[in-house]
C-alpha cells in the first residue's frame, strides 16, 4: 500500500512584496503517495530545516479542506488537478514518478506575495467588512421559527455560504476577478428575508469595495467555477449581477 | 490560595436572572473610554469581540491565521444543541442542563452548566438574524436532530458545516464592527505574553508572524478566546495553529490550569499511515450506526479484511456490551479499540486501527441507501485512504479532538488573574470531564455572544477611574518584551540537530501510550520522567534556522512545543494525582468488577486547578469542591 514516488519541485521563492522572486528546484525522494501534498511539503521542509536553510513558507491550517488558508498554483491550477478540492486534500498518489510540479503562489494584483507560497488576501476581509453582514446586533433577535424560509432558498443560501474564502477563483480568473467570491456572499444574504433590507446597498458598497481593492471585472470565462474547491456556480455571478442593477436602477441608495 | 467561583446564591433556575439583575452596569457613555483585548478569532472570541463592540467599547482582536474567519471552530461538522423544543418532544431547559451536567460525569458546576442550557436557543435566534442557513423542513421551518446519544432532537445543523456557517456568521458581525472602527483587527499575530500592572492584567505582547516583530497593545481587561490544547497529543483533529501557547503563558503569570487531564478522544478518526502525517481527520459519529467494529481474532493477521472468513473476526464491542454494541458512547469504544490494537490485533499499516464494516448494512439496506447518509464521509475516506468503503471496510482509529479542561474561571469567566478572562474551549467551564456532541459551538457562543457582556462589566465597573490609564509606554511592556525576545533568542541559539516537529512527534507518542484513554499509576509516571527528558532534549538539541524577523514556521512550532513540553507534564500530574475513572478516561486501577469505569465522588467530586510554581517545578494543586444540590450523581452503565 505504501508506494513511493520521486519527483522535482520547481517551487516558487520570493522573500517578501519587495524580492522578484524565482523558481528554485528541489528533488524530492521517496515520497510516500499516501501523504497529502501538504505533508510533502512539511518533509521537504524538515529536511531543509536539518540541512539549515529556510523552509518554504506556505499558509495551511486545518488540512481538512474547510478553513480555506491552503491554496497554491500546482502546475497552473489553483488547488491542483483534483476537482472540488482544496490543496491540503490533494494526495501525492494523483502523481507518478518522475513528474515535474510547478508550485506557485496565488497572482493576483489585489493579492501581494508575503513569502514564498504565501500570499495576502486582505482584499476579501475589506469585501466583507463593506457589507457581506446582515445588522443584527446580539440580543434581541426574533425567535428563529419566526419567519419561515422556503426549504429550496435556504438550500440555495447554504449553497452559495459554503465558500470558504480561499481565493482560488481570482487566482484561475484571467482578470484576477474576485466576482464569484463577492457573489456568494451577496447571493447567500440576498436569498434570505432577513438580508434583504441591506441588500441594495450590500451589492453596491460590496462591488465598489471589490474594484477598489484591484480585482478585475468579470468577463465569463468560468475558469473560477472550475477550480472552485466548494463548487461555488457561476449562476451566483448572475444574481450579483441582478442584485447590483437592480441597486442602481430602482433603489435610494445610489 | 481559596478559588471563590461566585456562583449567585439562590435557586438554580434564578441564578442568572438574579445575577443579570443585580450586576453593576458602565454607563453607555462610559463605555467608550475602555479598551478590550480579544485574543482569538473562533467562536468565542469573534462572537464577544463584535458584541462588546457593539455595546461601545473599543475593542482590539488578534488572531494567528491572515483573516479572524479561519479558526478552526470552522471545523465542527456535526451541529450546536439548543433548548428549543421545536420538535415538541419532551426537551426543556432543564433536560438541556442535566444532559449536560451527567455528560459530563459531574465534573462541571451546576450554575455554569444550567446557564449555559439557558442561553441556548438565543443563540439559534441570533444565527438566523445574521443569515445562517440553518437546515430547514419543507414548511419551511429548522429542521432538527438527535445526535451523540440524546433522546430529543435539539440539534439544529448546516449540512456537515455547522461550525463553519456559524463562525462565519460570528465573522461578519465582527467584520461590521470592524468597518465601524469599533474593532481593531490585527491578523497573522501570535500572544507571547500577558502584561500585568499592579496585579490587574493591563495588555498583551504579540509577535508579528510576518516580521517576527514583538508588539505592545494595553488595555483594560484580556479575553483569551484561544481554544484548546488537543495537539499536545502531536495527531488531533485540531488545525497546525491550534496551541497552548497563550493560555500557558497567563498560567505561568498567575491564571489557574483546571482538569487539564479531562481531554476528548474521538473513536472514529482515519487513522495514522506513517510518521509523515500532520494530523488526524475526524469523520462524523453516525457511522457507528451501521458499521460494524471488528479485528481479526487472530494477532498480527495480514490477509486483506475481505479474506478473513466470519469466524475468524472479532466483533468485540457486539461482544463485549451486547445491549448497545457498536453504539456504545465515545471513549468505551475508543479505549476498546486502543485495547485490542495494544493486543496485538490491531489492522493497517501501523497496526493501530480497527475496521469499521459497513456491508451487512449495504446487504440488508442496498448501496443507495448506505450512500445516502454516508456519501460524502465514504468519499473524504476514499480521498485520503485511497480504499473504497463500499467494498472494503474501514480503517479507524481514536484521537484526540477536544480538550475540557483549560483555564479555571469563575462564574463571570474571569481568572484568578484580575481583568483576565477566558471564553470558550479555552476554559474548563461547562462540560466537566466530558463534552456532548454538538456542545463546542453552544459553549463557544454563550460565552461570546450572551454571558461576557454582561459578566465582565462589574470588573470594569470596579475600574472606572484607571480606564485607559496604562499605555504601551509603561515600563511592564519593555520589561515582558525583553523577556520574549530573550525566549527566542535562547531557541534559536541552541544550534543541536532536532527539529520541533520531531521532538512534539515524540511528546506526541508518550502522551497517547500513557495518558490517552486508558491510563494507571506506573504509567503515568513513567510518563512524567519521559517527558521531563524530552524538555531536557529540547533545551539541549533542538535546532530552529531561518531567521527570527521573518515569516518562519520553525519559530513559530520551536515556542509552542516549548510551552507543550511544560503543559504536557502538569497534564499528566493531574491524571496521576485524580485516581479514579472519569469522563472519557479510564483509570486502570478504578473500575468496577465487569471492567467498567468507575467514578468516585467520595474522593475527586472537585475541580483541580493547578498554580504554576516555575519551570521544572511541580505545580501546586488548588481544590474547588463540587456542590450538587439539584441532581443526584449516578453511575453509567452500558452493559
Amino acid at each position: 500500500m505504501s508506494d513511493t514516488i520521486n519527483i522535482t519541485l520547481k517551487v516558487w521563492r520570493q522573500k517578501g512584496p519587495g524580492d522578484k522572486g524565482h523558481f528554485e528546484t528541489i528533488p524530492v525522494k521517496d515520497v510516500v503517495t499516501h501523504m497529502s501534498f501538504l505533508e510533502m511539503l512539511d518533509t521537504v521542509n524538515e529536511q531543509l530545516a536539518l540541512e539549515g536553510k529556510d523552509a518554504i513558507a506556505f499558509d495551511n491550517d486545518c488540512r481538512e479542506g474547510i478553513c480555506g488558508m491552503c491554496g497554491c498554483l500546482v502546475n497552473g491550477i489553483a488547488h491542483g488537478p483534483m476537482k472540488a478540492m482544496t490543496l491540503c486534500q490533494l494526495h501525492m498518489r494523483k502523481f507518478s514518478n518522475g513528474d515535474t510540479i510547478a508550485v506557485e503562489p496565488w497572482r493576483a494584483r489585489a493579492f501581494k506575495v508575503v513569502k514564498d507560497l504565501a500570499v495576502d488576501r486582505s482584499a476579501l476581509d475589506k469585501i466583507i467588512q463593506a457589507g457581506g453582514y446582515i445588522s443584527a446586533n446580539t440580543g434581541g433577535a426574533p425567535d428563529a421559527n419566526g419567519l419561515p424560509i422556503p426549504m429550496e432558498i435556504a438550500e440555495k443560501a447554504m449553497d452559495a455560504a459554503a465558500c470558504i474564502g480561499c481565493g482560488a477563483c481570482v487566482a484561475a480568473c484571467p482578470n484576477a476577478s474576485a466576482m464569484l467570491f463577492t457573489s456568494a456572499k451577496v447571493s447567500q444574504l440576498a436569498l434570505l428575508p432577513q438580508g434583504r433590507p441591506e441588500a441594495a446597498k450590500r451589492a453596491i458598497n460590496m462591488m465598489r469595495t471589490h474594484d477598489a481593492c484591484g480585482f478585475g471585472n468579470c468577463s465569463n470565462e468560468r475558469e473560477c467555477e472550475a477550480v472552485c474547491p466548494k463548487e461555488i456556480k457561476i449562476t451566483n455571478i448572475a444574481r450579483l449581477n441582478r442584485e447590483y442593477i437592480k441597486a442602481s436602477i430602482g433603489s435610494d441608495v445610489m | 490560595m481559596q478559588l471563590e467561583s461566585k456562583i449567585p446564591a439562590g435557586p438554580l433556575t434564578q441564578k442568572w436572572t438574579k445575577y443579570r439583575g443585580d450586576q453593576k452596569l458602565v454607563n453607555p457613555a462610559n463605555k467608550r473610554k475602555y479598551t478590550l483585548i480579544c485574543v482569538g478569532t473562533g467562536l468565542a472570541g469573534s462572537a464577544a469581540s463584535a458584541s462588546l463592540a457593539e455595546l461601545g467599547y473599543n475593542v482590539k482582536t488578534f488572531c494567528i491565521q491572515d483573516s479572524p474567519r479561519r479558526a478552526h471552530s470552522i471545523a465542527a461538522q456535526g451541529g450546536i444543541n439548543a433548548a428549543k423544543n421545536y420538535p415538541n418532544d419532551g426537551d426543556s431547559i432543564w433536560r438541556l442542563f442535566y444532559d449536560t451536567i451527567k455528560g459530563g460525569d459531574f465534573r462541571a458546576r451546576e450554575g455554569n452548566v444550567y446557564r449555559l442550557a439557558e442561553v441556548s436557543a438565543d443563540i439559534i435566534d441570533q444565527g438566523v438574524a445574521q443569515g445562517i442557513p440553518f437546515a430547514r423542513d419543507y414548511g419551511g421551518l429548522l429542521a432538527n436532530r438527535s445526535f451523540g446519544g440524546a433522546q430529543v432532537s435539539r440539534t439544529f445543523y448546516a449540512r456537515g458545516q455547522t461550525g463553519q456557517q456559524l463562525l462565519l456568521g460570528a465573522y461578519s458581525s465582527l467584520s461590521r464592527q470592524i468597518a465601524t472602527g469599533k474593532v481593531k483587527m490585527y491578523p497573522r499575530r501570535e500572544m507571547m505574553d500577558l502584561v500585568i500592572v499592579n496585579g490587574k492584567a493591563r495588555g498583551i505582547i504579540v509577535r508579528n508572524l510576518i516580521t517576527g516583530e514583538y508588539e505592545s497593545h494595553a488595555g483594560d481587561a484580556v479575553l483569551l478566546c484561544t481554544g484548546g490544547y488537543g495537539n499536545v497529543f502531536y495527531l488531533s483533529t485540531n488545525a497546525e495553529s491550534c496551541n497552548v501557547g497563550a493560555a500557558v503563558k497567563c498560567w505561568r503569570k498567575g491564571a489557574l490550569m483546571a482538569n487539564p487531564c479531562f481531554t476528548q478522544i474521538h473513536p472514529t478518526c482515519i487513522p495514522n499511515s506513517g510518521d509523515f502525517q500532520a494530523k488526524l481527520t475526524l469523520m462524523s459519529e453516525s457511522l457507528r450506526n451501521d458499521g460494524r467494529v471488528w479485528v481479526p481474532k487472530k494477532k498480527g493477521d495480514t490477509r486483506r479484511p475481505n479474506d478473513i472468513p466470519e469466524s475468524e473476526r472479532w466483533y468485540y464491542l457486539e461482544e463485549k456490551y451486547p445491549s448497545f454494541g457498536n453504539l456504545v458512547p465515545r471513549d468505551v469504544a475508543s479505549r476498546n479499540a486502543k485495547y485490542v490494537c495494544d493486543a496485538g490485533h490491531g489492522v493497517g499499516p501501523t497496526g493501530y486501527a480497527v475496521y469499521l464494516d459497513f456491508s451487512q448494512a449495504i446487504q440488508r439496506d442496498g448501496k443507495d441507501v448506505v450512500q445516502r447518509k454516508y456519501g460524502n464521509l465514504f468519499d473524504m475516506y476514499l480521498n485520503i485512504v485511497d480504499d473504497n468503503p463500499y467494498e472494503t471496510p474501514m480503517m479507524i482509529y481514536p484521537a484526540s479532538h477536544y480538550a475540557m479542561g483549560g483555564l479555571w474561571v469563575d462564574y463571570e469567566l474571569q481568572t484568578t488573574i484580575p481583568g483576565l478572562f477566558a471564553l470558550g474551549e479555552c476554559n474548563f467551564s461547562d462540560h466537566g470531564a466530558n463534552r456532548l456532541g454538538a456542545s463546542a459551538l453552544m459553549q463557544g457562543l454563550a460565552d461570546g455572544y450572551f454571558v461576557i457582556p454582561y459578566t465582565i462589566a462589574p470588573y470594569l465597573a470596579s475600574i472606572y477611574g484607571e480606564a485607559g490609564s496604562v499605555t504601551e509606554d509603561h515600563p511592564a511592556f519593555k520589561e515582558t518584551t525583553k523577556q520574549v525576545d530573550a525566549l527566542f533568542k535562547k531557541l534559536t541559539s541552541i544550534n543541536g540537530t532536532r527539529t520541533p516537529d520531531s521532538i512534539h512527534r515524540e511528546l506526541g507518542k508518550v502522551m497517547v501510550d500513557e495518558v490517552g484513554m486508558s491510563r494507571n499509576e506506573a504509567g503515568l509516571k513513567k510518563a512524567i520522567d519521559k517527558i521531563r527528558e524530552l524538555r531536557e532534549e529540547f533545551w539541549k538539541n533542538l535546532r530552529v534556522p531561518g531567521s527570527l524577523n521573518d515569516y518562519n514556521k520553525n519559530v513559530e512550532k520551536a515556542h509552542r512545543v516549548a510551552d507543550y513540553l511544560e503543559f504536557a507534564e502538569t497534564l499528566a500530574i493531574d491524571a496521576l494525582e485524580r485516581a479514579e475513572s472519569c469522563g472519557c478516561h479510564l483509570r486502570e486501577e478504578s473500575q468496577s468488577e465487569e471492567g467498567e469505569a468507575l467514578r468516585k465522588d467520595d474522593k475527586y467530586c472537585y475541580v483541580a486547578a493547578w498554580e504554576y510554581k516555575g519551570f521544572n517545578q511541580k505545580p501546586e494543586l488548588h481544590k474547588e469542591p463540587l456542590v450538587f444540590e439539584n441532581v443526584q450523581l449516578t453511575q453509567r452503565s452500558y452493559k
